[in-house]
């Protein structure tokens, strides 16, 4: 972003440099720079305009929507509520609940995800026998659906003789009885997040072998004939190198930890009685359910500001260029 | 000396693969009880001890799946839905990394907090605003609205990671074929694109991945039957046949399968595609 930053302040100078006669030379490189503002703008086109009408426009009207009862028949007038939606979800106890499930998920997922993908990037690494395999085999529930990884840690946490259960009562001896997983709050949140961290395992793994690939390995190697220990080199060599690529992937798992929504929608549908919602299935329920966009429209407007404040503050504090 | 440190490094080989043989087990256990349970004949019950090796393995379960209902249809549509998304996700994320890679441009500041805001506020947040723009359209119910939803969802992260990718790009290159008289066009077309080769089979796979496996939007958009896709077919096969779990797995693995498909074309060029396009942000 900086590098754009850069071109941007480069352009203006140059813009602004020769005020002065306007030279033949001066003219013709305005015409080339015009020419060369209208063929930007052509290869932006398709792919900007199809972008701002189904993501930047629905940002705007999500924002209008939620100051409003807004009503779903044409011809009917939406009454202005002001505030009334935001001061209605903040004195809505389902709201709250679904925000510390929310920010539960995402509190247990983010950090998991992130140490486990590490240590399987730091353990793919360096040449070993079967790599590719490993690799392919970790990455595959990145690729595998969302409703088939949900349907099939359902059966796997499936409260009569499930797979977990099995392992827990039989092998374990940890429990005397199944575990009924989606009987109540906190063993279906438990559930929900081990699936979340066992998806997307392979997903920061694959970012931070990048990472560590373009690491320099003479680095590593005079690290190492300094006397460096493999954990002194953990810690002097690869944790620098790869703390740009964890601050974008914590970015990108927070955002993601907020966005749950189909495990929950597919396992309890926000049950029993309300207790595993989160916002996004409780935004949801309140827009295509009960049809009341308005008061939807709010909770994703909170939800969004959550989720920037939370990437503003990552990036302040952990951005790339914090330390040099 | 010598021989002690080869001993050490051979040691830790050893523990190094016996950790990541452990590792991948846990990941893949669950899929190889997916497999498994799709060859078994009866499973409305769950059995306990859970077997592995089904006891009279039969393709039953796949016959079913993809004979019952319309499920041959709903892999069809997602076909569609995904192949045509997901081309013109790519041409059109790669003709605007172009330009953001290699002009300067009025507005380019503001376009770019634009696209990272669509990387910040994904999927399902807009859900509400979509559908009512949707609505206006005349887009209910229909592929259009499916794939035209799509190519904007996915549009920017694809364009970030081209972007970075095509940055580095030697302008000398460039500037060979502008003394050639190459248009923009045909730079674009001869030079960026073929060599970009990574991170457009990087952003291929997220793109097809992204659209095949939506769920949130087909089922809020879709109410025809013969419209669904594969997704929303899973997930009602799921309630409808009083689960039975072979069926569904059996389903789920037949879906996967373009999947596999397109990640084992890709995966070549992946880690090279995006060590160069996110890694440097």
């Amino acid at each position: 972003m900086g590098e754009v930053g850069n071109r941007e302040t480069n352009f203006q100078a140059s813009g602004s440099s020769s005020p002065d006669l306007p030279t033949s030379s001066v003219i013709s490189r305005r015409r080339k720079s015009l020419g060369n503002h209208a063929t930007a703008y052509l290869f932006l086109l398709p792919g900007i305009s199809v972008f701002l009408l189904t993501v930047i426009f629905p940002i705007v009207k999500s924002i209008q929507i939620s100051f409003y009862k807004w009503m779903v028949l044409p011809g009917v007038p939406s009454p202005f509520l002001g505030f009334g939606n935001y001061s209605r979800a903040l004195h809505d106890p389902v709201f709250w609940r679904a925000l510390v499930n929310s920010g539960f998920y995402m509190l247990v997922t983010v950090p998991s995800q992130i140490i486990l993908g590490l240590l399987a990037a730091i353990l793919l690494n360096k040449k070993i026998r079967g790599r590719a395999t490993f690799r392919v085999l970790i990455y595959l529930p990145v690729i595998t659906s969302w409703v088939v990884v949900t349907l099939l840690f359902l059966y796997l946490f499936s409260g009569d003789g499930g797979f977990f259960n099995w392992i827990l009562k039989d092998v374990l001896h940890l429990v005397n009885q199944d575990v009924q997983w989606f009987g109540s709050r906190w063993p279906a949140m438990i559930a929900m997040a081990a699936l979340g961290i066992w998806k997307g395992i392979g997903w920061s793994m694959i970012i931070f072998l990048a990472a560590l690939q373009s690491v320099n390995p003479e680095l590593v190697e005079a690290a190492a004939i300094d006397g460096a220990g493999p954990i002194r080199r953990f810690f002097a060599v690869t944790i620098p190198a790869v703390r740009r690529t964890t601050t974008f992937i914590s970015m990108m798992l927070v955002i993601g930890g907020f966005n749950v929504f189909i495990q929950v929608y597919l396992m309890t549908q926000g049950g029993p009685s309300g207790a595993t919602e989160v916002l996004l299935t409780y935004m949801y329920k309140q827009a295509f359910t009960y049809l009341d966009f308005g008061y939807g429209s709010a909770i994703a407007f909170l939800l969004a500001a959550i989720i920037l404040v939370l990437s503003g503050v990552q990036w302040r504090y952990f951005r790339p260029d914090a330390d040099s | 000396m010598i021989v002690g440190n080869k001993k050490r490094t051979r040691l830790m080989t050893t523990s190094r693969f016996v950790t990541l043989c452990l590792f991948s087990l846990v990941m893949v256990l669950p899929f190889l009880y997916m497999v498994s349970t799709s060859f078994k004949k009866y499973t409305y019950l769950f059995e306990s001890p859970p077997q592995f090796i089904p006891k009279e393995p039969t393709l039953q379960n796949y016959v079913q799946a993809w004979t019952a209902g319309h499920f041959s249809r709903y892999f069809f549509n997602s076909l569609f839905v995904t192949s045509v998304s997901t081309v013109f996700t790519v041409v059109f994320a790669s003709m605007a990394a172009f330009a953001f890679a290699k002009y300067v441009f009025f507005g380019k500041k503001v376009l770019f907090i634009l696209l990272l805001m669509g990387l910040v506020v994904p999927g399902i947040v807009l859900i509400i605003p979509q559908f009512i723009i949707a609505k206006h359209l005349h887009l209910i119910d229909s592929f259009a609205g499916l794939i035209l939803f799509y190519i904007g969802m996915n549009f920017s992260l694809d364009t970030f990671l081209l972007r970075g990718f095509m940055e580095d790009i030697p302008r000398e290159l460039d500037e060979a074929m502008k003394v050639d008289g190459a248009s923009a066009w045909t730079r674009f077309a001869r030079l960026y694109v073929p060599l970009s080769r990574p991170a457009l089979a990087t952003v291929t796979l997220f793109s097809f991945l992204a659209s095949w496996d939506e769920f949130a939007w087909a089922i809020t958009l879709i109410n025809s039957q013969d419209k669904r896709t594969l997704p929303i077919a899973i997930a009602l096969f799921h309630g409808q046949h009083a689960t039975s779990w072979g069926l569904v797995f059996a389903a789920s693995l037949i879906a996967l399968v373009p999947i596999i498909i397109v990640f084992l074309i890709t995966q070549k060029h992946f880690i090279e595609g995006l060590s160069t396009g996110a890694v440097k942000g």
